[in-house]
């Protein structure tokens, strides 16, 4: 049994295994099927100030290997967070820290401080990639000017582990990933969504209401992954890799390319127990390849 | 009600016309509880185009012979290949997931269940467990033809049936919303589950009779556990998750224009 434990910014995680936001609610929805305290990290749902009722339906659309969605950050507002879902969350074994999204860097900040005192939320994730919403959300995060200030003013505020959500819908990765890195973030998590569209041609109409939506699955893990090994070698900071990641070999991959921990989004709707075999996976391929640790295979792809 | 996944071993896989096919699905283990109005996730495997699970209605649990029925109609790729299993394959669920239709307060409800196509699924599985129960009811089933009236000798097995056809091919010609029983009968309660179309004139009759109805709904989503946040209606509570707070959902809670 290799050492699983790793350190990501403030972070400390049992395994390098996270869920990705809005794929995994607040982790109860999974408890029928998995023990979630296994899970290095659990990252709920996107949190605005207040309560977002989303786009309307259809949010959907299922592509080769991925599919589109377009939910557009509905949730119930980072109070009801604290007085409903925090309190169910706060004595289960693992690292809760919720995706925190706004269309004004004033929603940013107001939200970030709302959760900067509670106990057993040891970080957050800026969102600064969503591509479902109209204002707000990607348009932060896809110029390093907008990305900058967003991230510098949550800094001033957030005093623990804050990690940074990255779009892949920019000309280069990196030069964001430096901006905020320079701004006091603490981890860069990347990629978000991929932004696509589906038409249905019977109907000669677009399958989901906001017409463009965000691709996530098997599809785009070589964007992921090419990001990821771009970001990793550019920025000091931890890398969190993401994108297509559907078992444990495509974890070991992103670990390869330099992600200090990986996060498992669209694979939890397939197979609900998927990070626990992600995490066993893991484990395996240390055990043939005798590395005592996962930080041995960090950023070990030989180029 | 505690959710499984589970692979199960096809028992039987029915043909029942160029559209349908009845799978039977069974287990070495006593399958969980379930209840009429739930629905299973199936995943279907090795394609490319098949990459999320397919929400599929339960259509009859058989706890004695330890059966799970899906009627299933092929639509596309994944039901098209869960048509084409063969005996002893097996095939990977989530299930029971989703919430059931509501038994009535009073045992001697007038019920009547209204189905349509392929949504005629849940209404077998509810027939049957009204009838364990005590409840009376009738089925109202439509389709385009004959051809579209599927299961009529295992509904006979609970009540009275009645039927129509677009064309006239079985029972009366035209819409189920036009069919002579409702104006012969006061029912109390309607369920109802088909063609989005037919459960807003369902819905629509129910509401300007002030008759109690239940519909269930069949919106597109992935996970089927709350989690992708997909597969929302607008309902008096704003965008609520089919698959939890449905699929069954009385109108009252629905934003339906009827």
């Amino acid at each position: 049994m290799a050492d699983l434990n790793i350190n990501v910014g403030k972070l400390k995680l049992k395994n390098p295994v996270m869920t990705a936001s809005g794929t995994f609610g607040y982790g109860h929805e999974y408890s029928d099927f998995m023990d979630i305290s296994r899970i290095g990290g659990i990252i709920v749902k996107g949190t605005t100030l207040r309560d977002r009722q989303g786009n309307q339906y259809p949010r959907m659309a299922e592509t080769p290997s991925g599919m589109l969605n377009a939910v557009g950050l509905q949730n119930k507002g980072v109070e009801y967070f604290v007085k409903n879902i925090y309190p169910t969350l706060k004595d289960i074994d693992t690292n809760f820290i919720v995706n925190v999204s706004g269309s004004t860097i004033e929603d940013y900040v107001e939200t970030a401080q709302m959760l900067n005192d509670l106990d057993h939320i040891p970080g957050i994730e800026l969102n600064i990639s969503c591509p479902n919403v109209k204002e707000g959300g990607m348009a932060f995060g896809t110029s390093c000017l907008s990305a900058a200030q967003v991230v510098r003013a949550v800094r001033m505020v957030y005093k623990n582990d804050l990690m940074v959500k990255l779009s892949p819908n920019v000309t280069d990765i990196s030069e964001i990933a430096l901006a905020v890195e320079a701004e006091g973030a603490d981890s860069v998590s990347l990629i978000n969504t991929v932004l696509g569209m589906a038409i249905n041609a019977e109907r000669r109409k677009p399958v989901l209401s906001t017409v463009t939506g965000g691709l996530s699955g098997p599809a785009v893990k070589p964007i992921a992954l090419r990001m990821v090994w771009q970001v990793a070698k550019t920025v000091k900071i931890p890398v969190i890799g993401l994108g297509g990641i559907m078992n444990a070999t495509d974890a070991i991959e992103f670990l390869l390319a330099g992600a200090s921990a990986i996060q498992i989004g669209t694979a939890n709707f397939i197979d609900p127990t998927v990070c626990e075999k992600v995490i066993d996976g893991i484990n395996e391929y240390l055990d043939r390849h005798n590395y005592q640790s996962v930080s041995q295979i960090i950023g070990a792809l030989e180029v | 009600m505690k959710k499984f996944m589970l692979d199960l071993v096809v028992k039987k896989n029915l043909t029942l016309n160029n559209q349908y096919s009845l799978l039977i699905l069974t287990s070495q283990d006593k399958l969980p509880e379930m209840l009429p109005g739930q629905f299973v996730e199936v995943r279907v495997d090795n394609s490319p185009n098949t990459f999320l699970r397919r929400p599929i209605s339960i259509n009859y649990v058989d706890y004695k012979l330890n059966e799970l029925w899906l009627l299933v109609q092929i639509v596309g790729e994944g039901t098209r290949k869960m048509c084409e299993l063969n005996i002893g394959e097996t095939l990977n669920l989530l299930l029971p997931l989703g919430n059931s239709f509501s038994l009535p307060e009073i045992k001697t409800s007038k019920l009547l269940l209204i189905g349509g196509g392929v949504g005629i699924a849940p209404l077998l599985f509810m027939g049957s467990y009204l009838k364990e129960r005590g409840y009376k009811c009738s089925f109202l089933l439509g389709g385009r033809s004959a051809d579209n009236l599927l299961q009529l000798s295992d509904f006979e097995r609970y009540g009275e049936v009645f039927t129509t056809t677009e064309d006239g091919s079985h029972g009366e010609a035209g819409f189920v919303t036009q069919h002579s029983v409702l104006k012969l009968s006061n029912f109390d309660l309607i369920y109802t589950c088909g063609p989005t179309p037919m459960m807003k004139a369902v819905a629509s009759y129910a509401q300007n009779n002030n008759i109690e109805c239940e519909v269930s709904l069949e919106n597109t989503m992935a996970c089927g556990i709350g989690t992708c946040l997909c597969c929302v209606t607008d309902s008096v509570d704003g965008h609520v998750c089919v698959c939890t707070e449905g699929p069954v959902f009385n109108i009252k809670k629905l934003k339906w224009q009827i």
